[in-house]
């Protein structure tokens, strides 16, 4: 639990015109849980793809498990593990002998090699699939069969590209236990996502990125907490003289208009203010519909730091629906 | 030594097993090609041939048996050259990013595909030689049991630094495209000039003295010659040509073949070492 197991500095990578990851800098310290979460084409996969020497650095450094990735990339490969974002499984192989292939490519020694291929499979609950060919799986099945292989190595460093894509809510949330157990057991584990839930509960530290830019980074509860204590949301018959209200309070930082409401973060206890809004609406003869007191959640830090909301698919489409208000 | 060859060439026996429609027609090519490609070529060539008078004293070996080697040296060959088509396949099916973020050396890969379709032409080979025998070729004729077994190992020895050679290229072409579309059209590019200049059908020395210069150049040339020393003898007539081969020759024919395999090797090594899987 001391120093730094990722470094990485200036890191630019670009396909042609497109800049995929433009000058990102961060550090991983060693046995931590990291994320990166961003939407949809934000440069995560490109930048594990940089780290894990499938593609070439670009400019910038970078240092895993103290090895430089562009001088050095035999030492960082035989230091990591990773789970691809997308199905990397040969149709034609059985479950067993995906995992058999994946413990020899690693050279693990056969007796530890079957140990831990039965206990994975258990744990991914492919037991009794283990004899079946992989086109036969469902998808979930698939991505547990991944996590599988990619755990098996008990890397220093794993790297999960949006590891629970497609399971349902109680394999997800095994996976999670899982993953924190490996976590806790030594490897640092480096994870992107585009799930809020995911990042919040699995994380010691967050970076959200966006447009390939880090565009902040600290623990979950730094980042709710950078945003304001409360957050206000209200329904009314007239937003904009809402918006003006809210605006000339004291303890409103920042307003946000949603597609048929108004939120707002406060600096103060939100149950203490609330009333002084509600009498102040209330004289101005703007009816209230709905209202709502919450703690910022990681899906707000998000909003606020990119002005996008990010949904589970569709983030494109979202962001428009949402304008960025602008301070007092 | 690096046992991680093995991994890779253990899948890929796997798949070869498992695709049956694949094996299946691996297997019987190579014989459909012998059974009547050989057998409608010898009738012909055998009453072409008639007229030409022979040489005293030399054997003469008959158009089928003459041709088995060259069936050989063709399927060799032919698979050879398909023999990267896997690692496309990996590739667009995304399989070899695991193989290419593991801490397996590049060099293992190549040998590995490398190694699993050598072991396809050695069946591909038994399987025509075999099936020559049974049709009528007068392969390993007067050779001892101890003999023959020698000729065998002798054949396999070409036959393998040959595919080899192919199947280091072919992998550099492989790892270097983008689509198994691609490679089938390299590839048709490939076979015909390597195929019809070459000795593996008829003499090279009625040929033009161009052509005669580019199959002496030619690989399958050197494998053709090794096949037919091994198979029939060091001195025969076939098609109005008397062969004779002296250790020197087929000495000199390995080390072209060693060559040639040597920097197709350097080739797939340079092509891995440039690329980008993701
Ligand atoms: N091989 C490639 N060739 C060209 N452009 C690419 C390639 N890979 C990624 N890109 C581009 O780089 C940008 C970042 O893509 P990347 O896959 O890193 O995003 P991501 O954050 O992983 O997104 P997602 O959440 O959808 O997986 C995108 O604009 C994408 O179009
Ligand atoms: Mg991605």
């Amino acid at each position: 639990m001391s120093g730094q197991i990722i470094t990485v500095q200036e890191l630019y990578h670009c396909f042609k015109e497109v800049v995929a990851v433009d000058g990102i800098s961060f550090d991983v310290k060693e046995g931590e849980i990291f994320s990166f979460l961003g939407p949809n084409g934000a440069g995560k996969s490109t930048a594990i793809n940089v780290l894990t020497t499938l593609l070439p650095i670009q400019e910038g450094r970078a240092t895993v498990a103290g090895y430089s990735v562009a001088d050095d990339p035999q030492k960082v490969r035989e230091s990591i593990g990773i789970v691809f974002q997308d199905v990397t499984l040969d149709r034609d192989m059985t479950c067993r002998e995906i995992l058999e292939f994946h413990g020899n490519l690693y050279r693990m020694p056969r007796q530890e090699r079957k140990r831990r291929i039965d206990e994975l499979l258990t744990l991914v609950q492919l037991e009794n699939k283990q004899d079946v060919r992989t086109k036969h799986l469902s998808g979930g099945m698939k991505r547990r069969l991944e996590i599988a292989r990619g755990l098996m190595t008990r890397p220093r460093v794993l790297f999960l590209d949006e590891p629970t894509i497609g399971l349902d809510p109680q394999t997800r949330m095994r996976m999670w236990e899982y993953i924190k157990d490996v976590n806790r057991e030594g490897t640092t584990i480096f994870l992107t996502t585009h799930y809020m839930d995911e990042a919040d509960q699995l994380s010691d530290r967050i970076s959200i990125i966006d447009h390939g830019k880090i565009i902040t980074t600290g623990r979950s509860f730094e980042l709710k907490n950078a945003l304001g204590e409360d957050l206000i949301y209200l329904e009314t018959s007239d937003l904009a003289g809402t918006r003006e209200v809210l605006s000339e309070m004291e303890m409103v930082k920042e307003i946000t208009i949603k597609p048929r409401g108004i939120s707002a973060m406060l600096n103060g206890d939100g149950t203490k203010v609330l009333p002084s809004i509600m009498e102040t609406l209330a004289t101005r003869r703007i009816r209230v519909n709905v209202v709502n007191v919450k703690k910022p959640s990681m899906d707000d830090v998000f909003v606020h730091y990119t002005g996008r909301e990010l949904r589970d698919e569709g983030a494109e489409r979202a962001s428009s629906a949402v304008t960025r208000a602008g301070r007092r | 030594m690096h046992t991680g060859f093995f991994t890779i060439y253990r899948r890929d026996m796997i798949r070869f097993i498992r695709f049956k429609t694949l094996l299946i027609s691996s297997l019987v090519q190579p014989a459909l090609w012998m059974a009547f490609f050989g057998i409608a070529m010898s009738a012909s060539f055998n009453r072409l041939t008639m007229e030409i008078p022979t040489l005293p004293g030399v054997p003469t070996v008959d158009y089928l048996t003459f041709m088995a080697a060259g069936v050989i040296a063709m399927t060799t060959l032919f698979t050879s050259l398909f023999g990267g088509i896997t690692i496309l396949f990996d590739k667009n099916w995304g399989l070899m990013r695991e193989i290419f973020a593991s801490p397996l050396p590049r060099t293992q890969i190549i040998f590995g595909i490398a190694l699993s379709g050598m072991t396809k032409s050695f069946i591909q080979a038994g399987i025509i030689m075999a099936f020559a025998l049974l049709i009528g070729a007068d392969l390993f004729a007067g050779f001892t049991p101890a003999g023959t077994v020698f000729a065998i190992l002798g054949i396999l020895l070409f036959v393998g630094v040959f595919s080899l050679g192919f199947l280091f290229l072919s992998a550099a072409i492989s790892i270097s495209l983008e689509s198994p579309e691609g490679l089938q059209g390299i590839i048709t590019l490939l076979t015909m000039p390597i195929f019809f200049a070459s000795n593996a059908l008829y003499p090279i020395n009625a040929f033009p003295p161009p052509l005669q210069a580019v199959s002496l150049a030619n690989p399958l040339t050197y494998l053709v010659t090794g096949i037919r020393y091994f198979a029939i003898g060091n001195n025969f007539q076939a098609v109005g040509t008397q062969y004779t081969v002296t250790p020197s020759a087929i000495g000199f024919a390995f080390l072209f073949l060693a060559g040639f395999t040597l920097m197709m090797f350097g080739l797939a090594w340079w092509r891995f070492q440039k690329a980008v899987v993701t």
